[in-house]
This record gives C-alpha cells, sequence and structure tokens, in this order.
C-alpha cells in the first residue's frame, strides 16, 4: 500500500482524469464514441449530460479499462489505462452503477463494503477501519451488519457509494445517481456527495440536480463532447439543451450567477 | 422481503450455540447425522438418547419446541413415504388395530422416521442457530469448493431480488386481464419464466462488472479468518461425539 501512496503522492499534478481521442465500435459494429477528449482536474465535481444513447454509459466502461479504447487513450491521475494496470486502475476509479442490487451483491453490507479494498489486499483492522469509515462517510454504519436487501432503494444506494468509497478512489464515476430517488433521499445523496473531497464525474440527465452539485458540465452526443463549460451557462443555453434533446423540467428556470455561487457556497 | 428481518429459518438470539463459529457447528450437525445413521434400527435407547442430546442444545440455544416443530414440516414428504412401508412390505406380517401389516415395513418406516427426524432437527438448530451467510462462510472455511460457496451465496442475495421481478411480472400480466385458467396459459407462462431467465442473466452480466470495477480476480476474498479457539471446537464437537459412543454402544449391543 505504500507503493501507491507514493506514486499517488508523486502524481498529485496530473489531473484526475483525461481522455484523449476516444473512439470505440461494438464487437457488432455499431460506433459508440467518436473521438472523445476530456480533462477533469483533481476536486473538480463534473456532470457529464447527455440524451440516452449517446454513449454515455459506454464511456465511463472505458474509465475503469472494462471496454478497451479503439483509438485513444484514457489516463488515471497520470496512470495509462493498460491490461497489466488495470488493478490499479480499478481502484482509482470509482464506478457506481445505477442499479443499487447489481453493485451490493455480498450478503451483508459489511462483507459488500470490504469486497474491494479486500480485493487490493487490505486485511484486519485496517479493512475493518476502512469499511467504517466508508459507512460513516454516506451515514449508514449503523446498516453495517444488515443484509443489502433489507434496506430501502436511498439507503442502498448510499451503500453502493461506501462500496467505491472504501477503496479511497481518486475519481467518483456516478451514473444516475438520482434516478428513482424520492425527494428526500435524492437531497441527501446530494448533501453527502458534496461534503466528499474526491474528484467526481457524475453522469446525468437530471440537469436541477448537476446544476446543484456541479459547477462543470459537459454534453456528450453522438459519441462526441459538443459543449464543456459552467453547468449554469449550459443550462441557460435553450438552443444547446434542445439540439442534443435536453430538456429542464417544467417551471425550472436557471438562477442567476449569484444564486448559484450561494447554492455552492453551501 | 415477506420473511422479515431476519431469514425464515433464523431465531437472532446471544446464546452459548449462536456464538459458536459457523464451521463448527456445521462440521457438529454434519457428524452427529452421520453417527445416528451408523445406528443399527433395532437400538431404540440409542435413538432416544440422541433425541435428549438434541433437546440439551435446543434448551441451550433457548429453541423454543414450536418454533422447531413448524420448520419440520418439511420432513413430510418423506414421512409419507416410510407411512406406506408397513402396508406394502413383505415378509411376517402382525396384525395391528385390524390391520395386517408387515413387521420388516415397520422396522423399515421406524428407521426411516427416526433418522430423517433427528436429521432435519438438527439441521434446524444449525439453522436456527446461525445466519445463513454465516453458514456459507463456514462452509467455506471447512474447505468446501469456492465456486460452489459463491453460487450460494449468490443465490442467497439475490433470492428476493428475482422474487420481486417475478412478482411485478406476475402484477403486470393480471392487470392486463391474464389469469392463468387451464392449459391454454402456459405459452404465456413459459414466455414468463423465459423473460425471467434473461433478466436474471442480464443482471449477472451487470453483477459481474460490477464486481470487476473493484478489482475482482476470480476469487472471494476471504474475510474474518481469525483461527477458530479450540475450546470452540471442543463445545460444538461434544454433541458428535456422545452421539458416536451412543453408536458405538449400540452397535456391539446388538
Amino acid at each position: 500500500m505504500e507503493d501507491a501512496a507514493a506514486d499517488r503522492d508523486a502524481t498529485t499534478a496530473e489531473p484526475s482524469l483525461r481522455v484523449r481521442d476516444l473512439a470505440y465500435a461494438y464487437p457488432d459494429g455499431t460506433q459508440a464514441l467518436f473521438g472523445v477528449n476530456l480533462t477533469i482536474e483533481r476536486g473538480e465535481r463534473v456532470a457529464l449530460l447527455g440524451p440516452n444513447g449517446a454513449g454515455k454509459t459506454t464511456l465511463v466502461m472505458h474509465l475503469n479499462g472494462i471496454l478497451t479504447p479503439g483509438h485513444g487513450e484514457v489516463v488515471v491521475a497520470g496512470l495509462p489505462v493498460r491490461k497489466d494496470t488495470l488493478r490499479e486502475v480499478r481502484r482509482r476509479v470509482g464506478l457506481v452503477f445505477q442499479d443499487p442490487d447489481d453493485q451490493l451483491f455480498m450478503p451483508t453490507v459489511r462483507e459488500d463494503v470490504a469486497f474491494g479494498p479486500a480485493n487490493m489486499g487490505v486485511r484486519g483492522e485496517e479493512l475493518e477501519r476502512r469499511v467504517r469509515h466508508a459507512l460513516e462517510r454516506v451515514g449508514m454504519l449503523e446498516a453495517i451488519d444488515r443484509p443489502p436487501h433489507h434496506l430501502s432503494f436511498g439507503q442502498r444506494r448510499r451503500v453502493a457509494v461506501a462500496t467505491v468509497l472504501a477503496m479511497e478512489p481518486e475519481i467518483l464515476v456516478l451514473d444516475e445517481p438520482s434516478s428513482n430517488l424520492d425527494p428526500a433521499s435524492r437531497r441527501e445523496l446530494a448533501e453527502i456527495l458534496r461534503g466528499l473531497d474526491v474528484t467526481v464525474l457524475m453522469v446525468t440527465h437530471d440537469l436541477p440536480y448537476a446544476l446543484e452539485l456541479c459547477e462543470r458540465s459537459l454534453i456528450l452526443s453522438g459519441g462526441v463532447i459538443v459543449a464543456d463549460g459552467p453547468t449554469r451557462e449550459i443550462l441557460a443555453d435553450a438552443e444547446l439543451l434542445a439540439a442534443h434533446r435536453l430538456e429542464l423540467p417544467f417551471g425550472f428556470t436557471v438562477p442567476g450567477p449569484t444564486t448559484v455561487r450561494d447554492l455552492h457556497a453551501r | 422481503m415477506a420473511a422479515g428481518h431476519h431469514h425464515r429459518l433464523y431465531l437472532p438470539g446471544d446464546t452459548p450455540v449462536h456464538r459458536l463459529p459457523p464451521e463448527c457447528k456445521l462440521a457438529a450437525a454434519v457428524a452427529f447425522a452421520i453417527a445416528v445413521v451408523a445406528t443399527p434400527r433395532t437400538a431404540l435407547w440409542a435413538f432416544a438418547v440422541y433425541a435428549a442430546l438434541l433437546a440439551a442444545v435446543a434448551a441451550i440455544a433457548r429453541v423454543p419446541p414450536g418454533f422447531l416443530l413448524r420448520r419440520m414440516a418439511i420432513e413430510l414428504p418423506f414421512v409419507a413415504f416410510a407411512l406406506a412401508l408397513p402396508f406394502i412390505g413383505l415378509g411376517e406380517r402382525v396384525a395391528v388395530a385390524g390391520l395386517s401389516l408387515s413387521v420388516e415395513g415397520l422396522w423399515a418406516a421406524w428407521n426411516i422416521l427416526a433418522k430423517a427426524t433427528l436429521g432435519v432437527t438438527a439441521s434446524i438448530l444449525l439453522a436456527a442457530t446461525t445466519e445463513p451467510h454465516r453458514i456459507l462462510h463456514g462452509a467455506r472455511r471447512l474447505r468446501v469448493p469456492s465456486l460452489l460457496v459463491q453460487i450460494a451465496m449468490f443465490m442467497l442475495r439475490y433470492l428476493d431480488v428475482i422474487l420481486d421481478e417475478m412478482r411485478r411480472m406476475r402484477v403486470a400480466r393480471e392487470s392486463r386481464g391474464f389469469t392463468a385458467r387451464d392449459l391454454r396459459a402456459a405459452p404465456v407462462l413459459a414466455r414468463s419464466v423465459g423473460a425471467l431467465f434473461i433478466r436474471s442473466y442480464e443482471r449477472g452480466e451487470r453483477v459481474h462488472l460490477a464486481m470487476l470495477s473493484r478489482g475482482f480476480t476470480g476469487t472471494l476474498p476471504a474475510l474474518d479468518d481469525r483461527p477458530v479457539p479450540p475450546a470452540a471446537w471442543a463445545a460444538a464437537l461434544s454433541l458428535p461425539a456422545a452421539a458416536a459412543v451412543v453408536a458405538a454402544l449400540a452397535r456391539t449391543l446388538a
């Protein structure tokens, strides 16, 4: 583990994530990504917006090496994603899947949160410390000995975030974090995410949620990044949104710059 | 989720039996069953001793008799089979309450009933004092092949998820006016089963992706591998040890 820590210090200057000219076609020939370029600096919270079928999930699958790029490269905190770096890359990139039932596969919450760090070779007291700390950060410590299927949906999503936090990732990648959550769970999750000191990439089409949590947004459409800028400006550009099948909810207006700053200052 | 907070077979508690490491209890239950099966059926006293031993365990574990009895329903198919034996058995016959019964059949029925009941009771006691996932941990530490343990573990985790999915499909069918009346409904039900299979298969793929994302390399990491104190083994194995002595005695006396 000391090696990994030293490795990490040496790469502090590197951005958390750099994707260069990433192109990918599925084995059946469907081209999903046509040269994606993006950089996410350390500590940033970025929303990746895009309509269904834009290639968001395909892009996410490249970030921790589940899919191998047809062209281009993905670099996580200075470490290129390759066969021989997969193990460390998967530690650095924490993927939270959309359906917590897919993510939580062990019989109890404790074992599930321990799964990732244990695969990295963490054992004993250090493992227990990591599990408890990760659960504390999402406010689910009291559920440590419960089976995941006895938790509410919102609680399961929070535990899913903890399973990834326990690996002490460089960047947290969330696939539709607000989907299927009731308003209170949605707010609780936002509070938790805002309190974490990790880089976050949030894939979503919940535009108000992106505005609430991320200063910067990217729009992925047709397999390329078509917009990159402050979330408030992107959401205020009705033409841009309409061109990429994105819409603000009924009755929602983008608040002025001062209000947004207040929002982030909370 | 109809099962409430705990598995139907599990009885939460904090007794010496609950606290024993799962692998000790698992080994004890299996060894006990072997001792029971090895006992000659004519040694009636031996079976009484076995029953007394289990009653003692149940008392220590604070498992009420009613709880045990209700869960013994699983044994009923064997009972039905055993009850038929005295009628269909061959050889010497005796008249009981006007019925002509085969002596050999009676002994065979007694043999099945007594041994099955003792084995089932021991298993229920194991399940009542050990949460299902802990039994699997015990199995793994007893060197049961890891693949089998993993399959059982995923079954335990996803059974409720799949049952929920099945329930939703049934509600969707019935909401559109479907009722399974006769054989003509079979194709619809068959297609539902097929759809459920495909959904579960796809879920399996997603779960595998989630496992890979967290550094899965093919074997589940062994957590909590503290060595078991000898005292725990001694306590757990006292049950099968007593049973083994009884079985040996019964065999020499027979």
